[in-house]
This record gives C-alpha cells, structure tokens and sequence, in this order.
C-alpha cells in the first residue's frame, strides 16, 4: 500500500528541475510526509491532490524551504536544500509562488508589490523593473490597476497580481498552493485562465489544487496523497478513468460526485 | 462604476424633521437626551459656572503682566503674578548658561524645532534627512560646547533649561529607536542566543524604575572606571534614557511585528529577499504603522521622563524653574512657574499626539486592506 504506484513515462524535454529523494518531515510528533520521491522534468506541469491533511501543501513548501524537512534529500535547480541561507536564496529566485490567501503586500501599489523582489533581489534598475512589471501586469489583464493598492482589488485580481509578482522573478518553477480555494466560485476562472496561459506558455508548474478541471486539461502528470504519502501519480487521464489503488478511487468518488 | 438605477425616477429628497437638525438638534441628542443626562448637564454647567470666573480672575483680569515687580504682586487678593515669568524666562529657559552667550541655546532650539519639523514631512523621508540630522546634531554640539569659530567654551555643567530637556529627549528617542528595532527583531529570532539577549535585556530594564536606573548611571556606574577616568554626568543620563526607552519602544515594536500575517513574512521569503530586506521592505513599514500608537505613547511619556534628571543634578526645564523659585525676591511664585512650564511640555506633548494622529490616518488611507 505504502508503494507509490507509478507508470513509466517519458518527461519533455529538458531534464530534471526538482528531485525529490526519501523526504520526511514531522510536525513535533505527527509524521506529516512520509518517504516522498518526486523527480519533476523542466516544462512539466504536476497537479497535486489529496484529501486535507494529506501533506500536498507541505511538500510543496518543502520546495522552497518555507518548510524543513528534516530527512532526505530535496534538489532543485542543482542546489540542494540544506539549512545554507545562501542557498535557500537562490532557490526562492527560481522558485515563484502563489499562496492560497494572495499574500500581497498591502502597503505597496500593485506596481511596487511587482517590482520590490527584481529591484532588491536581482538589482535590477527601477525603470527596467517596471517595464518588465507591466509587462506581466498586461498579460494577467490588470495593468490598468498598477498603481492602486491591493486592498482596493476583488480576490480574484490580487491572485492574478500576485501570480504576476512571482512571473517578474523570471521563475524557472511556479509553485501554486491552492490558489484557487479562497476565491469567490465567479472569479476562480479569471485566475485559471492565467493559469492555463502559463502551462501553454511551457512554464513548469506545480500546483496543488481541487481543480479536477485543470488537472484534466492542463496537468502532465497527477499526483494524489493520502496521509503523507505520495500514493499513485499519472497522466490524467489514466489517473481519471484508471485508477490503481483504493485509496485515489475513494477520493476521486467523493469529489467527483457531488 | 457605481451607477444608481433609482436615479433616474427616485423620490424627492426632503428635510430631517427640525428637531433633529441644527442647534435644537444637537442640544436634545447630546445633553438633553434622558432625564439623567440632563441633570448631569445642569449639574456641570453650574459647576463650570463657579469655577471659570475666579481662575479668569486669577489668570488675567487680577493677574500682574509680564514687567510686574515682586512687590507689586504681594499687595492682598492680587492674581497670578506673570512678571516672574518675565523675569525669569531666560534662566528657566537657559539654565546658567553665560547670560551673553543665551543666543546660542536659543538657536539651538531653533535647530531642533526646524529638524522635527521637517522629518514630520513624509516626503523628506529620505537618506538626506539623515545626513540633515547629523548636519543639525553637529551644529547643534558647535553652538553648545563653543570653543571653535571664536566661540568661548561652555562646559555642559552649565548647560540648563529647554535645549537640556529637548537634547536628552530627541537624540535619547533618535538612538532609541533604532535599539529597540533591533531587539524587537531579537526577541522574535530563530536563534536562540539573540533571543535570550534580547528577552533579557528588554525584561530586566523595564523592571526597574528609571530613577534608579539613572541613580545607577550617576552613582554607581562611576565606581566600575578606574581612578582618573570620568565619563561625562550628562552622558551618562544620556545612556541611560536611551537604555530605559529603547526597551520600552522595543516592546511596542513587538506588537506591531506580531500583527503582520505570516504569510507577509513567507511571501517575502518566497520572492527570495533576505531577511533584512524583507524586514526592511515588507515587515517593518507595516509593523511601525500599526506601532504608531503605543510608540507615541512611549514618546510622550519619555520626553516628561526626562524631567526625572533633576534628581542627579541636571537642570532641565523642571529644574531650571525650580531653582528660580530659590530666589528669595520671588519665593512663592509656584503656581506660575509650574504653569509656565507645564504649558511648554504641553504644547511639545500635544503636537507630538495631534501628529501621530495625521500619520495614521495618512498611512491608512495608503495601506487600506
């Protein structure tokens, strides 16, 4: 049961960005991620779910170390998460993420929310920063509101803001956990249609989400977890209309009928 | 955006019913409004009617103007005897500061009120305000010491009065201030020994009074020098204000850091600053605004805080009005001296209060959520 259940299939191009080798992590006494290995191919696009608790949000943040995991080993973009600061640094500049709650900094315009990592992080000057702003601003559909602030914006155009502050780090990766899941149902679609712009666009996503919609349309590959465990992962559509273990067709009767 | 569909076709508008509008209005919806209520009404304005008279009395109509001599205000039933204040204003003011010399304090405490001034400004809140400050502080030690530009000497014994007090206060907050940042920062740090530094130190300097913290600095501190060396007495006071404030700041600071989401902090990380770039740029502008209140707080009550100096022979304000009271030509003029000068601290207390106000409400309308 504990054995993942996994077909053989062929990555796209590019290699291997993320692996993932025997990860662990416990919360004081409670064993939240149980021996995951993952390997994620440049240009792949992942859908992770699982019932809540199942550790799909933790794993995600073990990536750019906003969790520790305290066994095994994590390696993304050649550099292996350790409690090197450093290192962990120049992950996070790889790595862009979009929170379930927008996390946008409220005391900066939607520009400046843009701008603030390039500026600071990758020194780059002011001009150009926000030239490359507006640029993501425009693609997400809101650059007409680059200079309010984010608690002037509805839930559905902060998540596409913060999607475009992570987009002006030039990412190599995008995490996004459960960005959908605090939105109003009427604006869960504006934020996937960035989403989806983004996976043809050939950006490599990981996305933990109940949107078995996108993981159909968009997802290379669906991973589903149950306490902890990486228990099977597929194409969609063998994971949809095939899948292998108890545990996934449990889950999948319960939302998907309703 | 807005667009109202009743426009169009809506009912007239009509008048509020005269009783609740105007003076009418106002007088039976705040001071008439319950039989309680107005008794209550009654009962102060009656109240106010027995005391304004006698202190109006007491303040002008029977009160001696500023040239008034001593003699003059000893006749029986006079009133407040303002020709102290005008006698002694300028030893209250500048303490034994040599009497030719005076213009220099006086400057001094232009210099401090054109440098609080402009860093009221939110526009000016840039890295030249801090070279201002240092040009200020400078010009500022230049007028009060002397002894360069042909400038005669004046040791800081001597030194007494308003430009005392505003020294202590505004170079105590301007260092505290960033102390307390950092301990506030130590206190909720990852690692352990910061934090227990930090924790230590806020908790065992806001257990003490500040008056013995400053017997401390006068009394004790010396017996830890070796023989010959001596560490100024203002100094020391100086030291020691800013040790008292800045545990007390960091305390404030603490609570607007605890306000600030954790997803703030990992958002920051995630974007992959640093720490302190994500203090400085994302935890810190947001922690302050919401620190503005018990901050001032801290504010006010230290700048009155550093009337406590009197106790180990420094002359400030306080000091100085009170050692003009030992003039046996004017012995028991208290009331107006403590008047005078309480009006001062008042004034200083009140702009602090009604600009901490202005902040907020400018910072709020930016950071609206």
């Amino acid at each position: 049961m504990a054995e993942a259940v996994s077909n053989a299939r062929h990555f796209p191009e590019g290699g291997e960005i993320i692996k993932c080798i025997g990860v662990h992590k416990w919360y004081g006494e409670f064993h939240v991620l149980k021996n995951v290995n993952l390997s994620v191919a440049k240009g792949e696009r992942i859908v992770v779910c699982g019932p809540s608790g199942s550790g799909k949000s933790t794993m995600i943040r073990c990536l750019n170390r906003l969790e520790e995991h305290q066994k095994g080993q994590i390696i993304v973009d050649g550099i292996e998460l350790t409690g090197n600061l450093k290192n962990i640094e120049l992950v996070r500049r790889e790595v862009g993420m979009v929170f379930q709650h927008f996390n946008l900094f409220p005391h900066l315009t939607v520009l400046e929310n843009c701008t603030l990592a390039p500026i600071w992080v990758r020194k780059m000057p002011k001009a150009q920063a926000e030239e490359i702003a507006m640029t993501y601003l425009t693609r997400v559909r809101i650059a007409e509101q680059a200079n309010k602030y984010p608690g002037q914006l509805s839930g559905g155009q902060q998540q596409r803001v913060a999607i475009a502050r992570s987009l002006c780090m030039n990412p190599k990766v995008m995490l996004f956990d459960e960005p959908t899941s605090a939105l109003d149902p009427e604006m869960v679609k504006e934020v996937l249609d960035v989403m989806i712009g983004l996976a043809e666009d050939g950006m490599t996503m990981l996305c933990v989400t109940h949107e078995m919609g996108f993981a159909k349309s968009v997802a290379d590959r669906v991973i589903f977890m149950d306490r902890g465990e990486i228990i099977e992962q597929n194409t969609p559509e063998e994971f949809f209309n095939n899948p292998q273990s108890d545990r996934t067709r449990l889950f999948l009767s319960q939302i998907l009928n309703h | 955006m807005t667009d109202n569909v009743h426009s169009a076709a809506g009912a007239p508008d009509e008048r509020p019913p005269s009783s609740s509008v105007g003076l009418l209005g106002w007088l039976r919806g705040n001071l008439f409004n319950t039989w309680y209520n107005a008794l209550l009404t009654v009962l102060i304005i009656g109240g106010l009617m027995r005391v304004i008279p006698p202190l109006l009395d007491w303040l002008i109509f029977s009160a001696h103007g500023f040239g008034a001599q001593a003699t003059e205000c000893r006749v029986p039933d006079s009133g407040a005897c303002w020709g102290f204040v005008g006698d002694k204003l300028r030893f209250i003011m500048f303490g034994t500061f040599p009497y030719d010399q005076q213009w220099r304090p006086l400057v001094t405490i232009a210099i401090f009120i054109a440098l609080l001034l402009a860093s009221c400004d939110r526009r000016f809140w840039k890295p030249w305000l801090a070279l201002l400050w240092a040009a200020g502080l400078a010009a500022v030690s230049v007028l009060m010491w002397g002894g360069v530009f042909g400038l005669t000497y004046v040791e800081n014994a001597l030194w007494g009065g308003l430009p005392l007090t505003l020294i202590l206060s505004v170079i105590g907050l301007a260092v505290a201030f960033p102390a307390a940042i950092l301990l506030a920062l130590g206190r909720r740090s990852d690692m352990p020994a910061i934090r227990v530094i930090s924790v230590t130190y806020i908790e065992l300097i806001r257990g003490v009074p500040l008056i013995s913290l400053l017997f401390m600095a006068s009394v004790m501190f010396p017996l830890f020098l070796p023989t010959g060396v001596t560490i100024d007495k203002l100094l020391r006071a100086q030291v020691a204000f800013i040790m008292f404030a800045a545990a007390y700041m960091a305390e404030a600071i603490r609570g607007g850091l605890q306000a600030i989401p954790k997803g703030q902090y990992e958002a920051g990380d995630a974007l992959g600053l640093s720490y302190w770039q994500n203090m400085r740029k994302v935890v810190l502008p947001q922690a302050l605004a919401i620190a503005i209140p018990p901050l001032v707080n801290t504010f006010i009550s230290f700048f009155k805080d550093t009337s406590l100096v009197i106790i180990i022979g420094l002359y400030d304000l306080l000091g100085t009005a009170k050692a003009a009271l030992t003039d046996p030509a004017w012995r028991g003029f208290y009331r107006e001296a403590y008047l005078f000068i309480g009006l001062i601290y008042w004034a200083f207390c009140f702009f602090m209060s009604k600009y901490s106000q202005k902040l907020e409400r400018d910072l709020n309308r930016s950071h609206r959520r």
